[in-house]
């Protein structure tokens, strides 16, 4: 691995502006909730805490003690992935801070938020197909092509795939659970089969990249990192249906209120 | 003995609710075994292993898709019992009854499909494997019996139950 001079001041670079910028971003987070609770119904305390954790996570993946594009060897790259593409952004959405957002911003500015979401664009990018596939598909693209060994050598497509990893993680886990407002609605059988689905192409690829390592990274390293993603990402799994599920069951209350059975299923 | 005739409305719910029962049951049981298999013989006893080097592409597939599934049915399955016990239509017995079948089913599957057909892992490793493979799928036919019998009962007795209401 070959990090420049370059490299080393991106890593500093790395190391101080997420600290500055994310307790910015937390700072302004609790400060809307405050004034929101002012106006209208108490916004719940637990969002409030998964903000800080989602940035928290999003501070500490993006450098806070990995450093920037200087290589530190497979299973640090899986934790920051890890933080990065899975813990924060389930902590963001369930955050909501669009929701947020939409309460505190005037009308006019409310509706442009909502204009924006229903383009057909975004639309597209909020299916949980294309979710999924940007998601575990670049995932597949990182450690079955050169890519990983590329992403080493230039701090710009470094940052760009850390991106990636944040936003398609947060696109992903948010069209599987619908906190904030969202233009189109997928059943839940059909988000259901989204996640089994797009949880069996994680695992697979942990396998995958179990026996055959990305270019540039030793077998014992490849084997510890893929059991990380593995039963890493088993945990985050299990958060999400949890919480999906949760979901489904509060929705069967509100839609059974009046009726009582099984006759609207 | 059918005083009252229950109304469509009510029986459509009831054959639902004994649906459901049984899918609750055979979920769980499924994803119990899924977890049982992961925890005692992957993690605790290390005999079978993370990735074996015989495994097939569509093995790998299969172990990646079941491992998904039963991850989501387990906890789905108990949310199934949730909303059964809240609408006062959980019928325990059948939901054994589904749990034996789905935990007898998963394991009979994973014993011949998985491990022999596909070749994803073996039980064991170094040791004659013919008590293993026998024990292993003796007791998923085992489970099966038992859950069926059980579902089997549960099916008399819900008809017995409908016509007395």
């Amino acid at each position: 691995m070959h990090t420049s001079a370059a490299d080393h001041t991106g890593g500093l670079w790395f190391e101080f502006w997420p600290a500055l910028f994310f307790v910015a971003f937390a700072v302004m987070y609790l400060d809307a909730a405050g004034k929101s609770n002012g106006r209208f119904r108490k916004w719940p305390v637990y969002r409030s805490l998964c903000w800080c954790g989602g940035v928290g996570s999003v501070a500490l993946g993006a450098g806070g003690f990995t450093a920037g594009p200087i290589h530190l060897g497979f299973v640090a790259h899986m934790t920051e992935h890890m933080l990065l593409g899975m813990i924060a952004p389930l902590l963001i959405v369930m955050a909501a801070p669009i929701t947020l957002a939409l309460r505190l911003l005037p009308t006019q500015w409310a509706r442009r938020v909502t204009h924006f979401m229903n383009l057909p664009l975004i639309r597209i990018l909020v299916h949980p197909v294309t979710a999924a596939f940007l998601n575990t598909g670049g995932m597949w693209l990182l450690y079955t092509t050169p890519l990983y060994e590329v992403m080493h050598g230039s701090s710009m497509v470094y940052f760009l795939v850390h991106l990636h990893f944040f936003l398609s993680g947060y696109l992903a886990a948010a069209s599987i659970l619908y906190v904030d407002p969202v233009s189109h609605r997928f059943s839940f059988s059909f988000r259901a089969v989204v996640l089994i689905l797009s949880s069996a192409a994680h695992s697979i690829l942990s396998k995958i990249v179990y026996f055959s390592p990305p270019p540039g990274v030793p077998v014992e390293e490849a084997q510890a990192g893929a059991q990380l993603m593995y039963y890493g990402g088993d945990v985050i799994e299990v958060a999400l249906i949890t919480i999906f599920c949760f979901q489904w069951y509060r929705a069967v209350q509100v839609r059974r209120r009046g009726s009582n059975g099984f006759s609207r299923p | 003995m059918n005083s009252a005739r229950p109304s469509p409305k009510k029986v459509k719910a009831q054959v639902h609710a004994s649906a459901r029962n049984l899918w609750s049951g055979i979920l769980f049981g499924l994803g119990l075994v899924a977890f049982f298999d992961e925890a005692v013989f992957h993690q605790l006893l290390h005999w079978h292993h993370f990735y074996d080097k015989s495994t097939t592409g569509i093995g790998l597939v299969s172990d990646g898709l079941f491992h998904a599934f039963s991850c989501f049915a387990t906890i789905a399955s108990l949310f199934m019992l949730a909303d059964l016990r809240r609408r006062q239509a959980l019928r325990l017995k059948r939901w054994w009854g589904g749990v034996f079948l789905g935990a007898g089913g998963f394991q009979l599957y994973d014993g011949m499909v998985q491990h022999k057909w596909m070749r994803l892992h073996q039980i064991r490793y170094e040791v004659d494997l013919l008590p293993y493979d026998v024990i292993w799928n003796v007791a998923a036919a085992l489970l099966i019996i038992l859950g069926m019998v059980m579902i089997a009962r549960t099916h008399k007795e819900s008809l017995q139950g409908e016509s007395r209401s």
